[in-house]
């Protein structure tokens, strides 16, 4: 008897991520620097955010060439990005053999109502959050894994702050319902009742919750762990920065001893440039990728 | 029997699934990252994750030797998934930090990528069949000396003991069965 592609073992591959660091990388030599570095997954991408934000037009899942070289060059897993909606996308990438999809707001959106029926894959998915309705929606809809959102390729910090704080919140404030009122609750989330009952129960989300989208530093992920993240996904701000190989090996080890800060201020001497950054309040709403997604 | 003190490999993985099942079976887990809190602990899980990445903090952080003198005094250490890759002795086909405690070959990946993982009920040698989970899972290519093999899954070895030391292919933390962790807690006193 053999069971693949189950709902434990989709969750389970996320449990044993968890306290890593997840790299975006662009080319197999980059993959190998991450590697190194002592990443616990990467993420195969044509483009980092930030470029692809300076970019514009519309961007969509990688080449599978890039895809399979990276899978080549390396031992740990390799996750890749399909736009909110298209599953096709998504079944390329589970053809190619992937560990995990990230069916992920930094792409263009295919679809502006629904998102990837993620419960017909055999390969997990995670997916981004900015609260917890959205997060149990993704849930709901089979995600094996919820990030925060964050606001990508920006190398600041505050918007992936603000969603795990809202997330906490939420979770405190469903955990201590009476048990009447989390049918209201998961009707003013638009969260599944099911999931709501399971949340107020264990005071805690039903998958890993990683952190993403901005952040640059050993003490952005050390933040992110000491505010409850399990693990931390880092896009631009590596190969953005002046020594990506020092500052990887950095925030591994600040994604480790998150609560050391002896150690902290150790690894965070003499990294070189931080990748430049961009305030939130110079984005317009309309580029906002945390909005993709619903 | 209650109280012993468990520690667990804290660098990266899944070390709070072995902590709650630990407390389960009434032992005292305590989360290890510095060779210092090496020295508080009783017995070790190396818990799965990523091996190249827990190897290498081990390396950084100055693990590799504390836990492979302890070992050598006794301390039972227990691997699972990326903990046995990180106990073996050979690791076939790459080259990457480990322990190297271990008389058995290991192969990483060895079941396949992601979408091959899978679960399973195990044959164990002496205990009552185990619900199993394989994530990306490696199994023992061969053994040598002292180390025996407690179960295979089909034809691969997926779980060996030599002396104080265990090894597991798969993920008991990952499920309700605590036979294994007991198990584990019945080889010391």
């Amino acid at each position: 008897m053999q069971e693949i592609g189950t709902f434990k073992v989709k969750t389970g591959l996320a449990q044993m991520l968890k306290g890593g660091v997840i790299m975006d990388v662009t080319t197999p030599e980059q993959a190998q620097i991450a590697e190194a570095a002592g990443a616990c997954a990467v993420m195969a991408l044509e483009r980092v955010p930030a470029d692809i934000r300076a970019a514009g037009g519309i961007a969509r899942m990688a080449d599978p060439s890039i895809v399979l070289k990276i899978m080549e060059a390396v031992t740990i897993p390799v996750m890749a990005k399909c736009r909110i909606g298209h599953f096709v996308e998504a079944q390329i990438l589970q053809a190619l053999g992937i560990d995990y999809i990230d069916e992920s707001e930094v792409l263009t959106p295919a679809d502006e109502k629904y998102h990837v029926n993620k419960h017909l894959f055999k390969v997990p998915f995670v997916c981004g959050a900015r609260n917890l309705g959205e997060a149990l929606r993704r849930i709901g809809e089979g995600a094996a894994m919820i990030r925060t959102k964050g606001e990508p390729g920006t190398g600041n910090v505050v918007e992936a702050v603000r969603h795990i704080r809202q997330v906490n919140d939420e979770i405190r404030w469903i955990a201590n319902l009476p048990e009447e009122e989390l049918m209201n609750a998961a009707k003013e989330m638009g969260a599944p009742y099911e999931l709501v009952l399971q949340v107020a129960k264990n005071k805690a989300l039903p998958v890993v919750n990683f952190a993403a989208g901005g952040i640059a530093t050993p003490a952005d992920a050390a933040l992110m762990m000491q505010l409850g993240c399990d693990g931390i996904f880092v896009g631009s701000g590596i190969f953005k920065s002046g020594d990506p190989e020092r500052r990887a090996q950095a925030i591994v080890a600040a994604t480790t001893h998150f609560q050391d800060s002896a150690i902290l201020a150790e690894i965070s001497r003499d990294l070189g440039e931080a990748m430049s950054g961009i305030d939130i309040m110079t984005i317009e709403p309309q580029d906002r990728m945390q909005d993709r997604g619903w | 029997m209650a109280g012993k003190r468990v520690g667990v490999l804290a660098l990266q993985g899944a070390f709070i699934e072995h902590e709650t099942a630990l407390l389960r079976c009434g032992a005292i887990p305590i989360q290890v990252r510095t060779s210092q809190e090496l020295e508080e602990i009783e017995a070790l899980i190396i818990p799965g994750g990523e091996s190249t990445t827990i190897g290498k903090l081990m390396h950084r952080f100055g693990l590799l030797d504390p836990i492979r003198s302890r070992a050598a005094e006794g301390m039972p250490i227990w691997g699972t998934c990326a903990g046995m890759i990180l106990l073996a002795k050979e690791i076939v086909e790459t080259e990457q930090v480990s322990l190297s405690l271990m008389n058995m070959a290991v192969r990483r990946n060895a079941f396949g990528r992601q979408i091959e993982s899978f679960e399973t009920v195990l044959q164990i040698e002496g205990l009552p069949p185990s619900r199993a989970v394989f994530i990306r899972a490696p199994y023992v290519e061969r053994v040598w000396g002292e180390a025996r093999i407690l179960s295979y899954y089909r034809d691969k070895a997926v779980m060996v003991r030599e002396n104080n030391l265990l090894a597991t292919a798969f993920h008991p933390e990952l499920t309700e069965d605590l036979n294994i962790h007991r198990y584990f807690l019945a080889m010391f006193n």
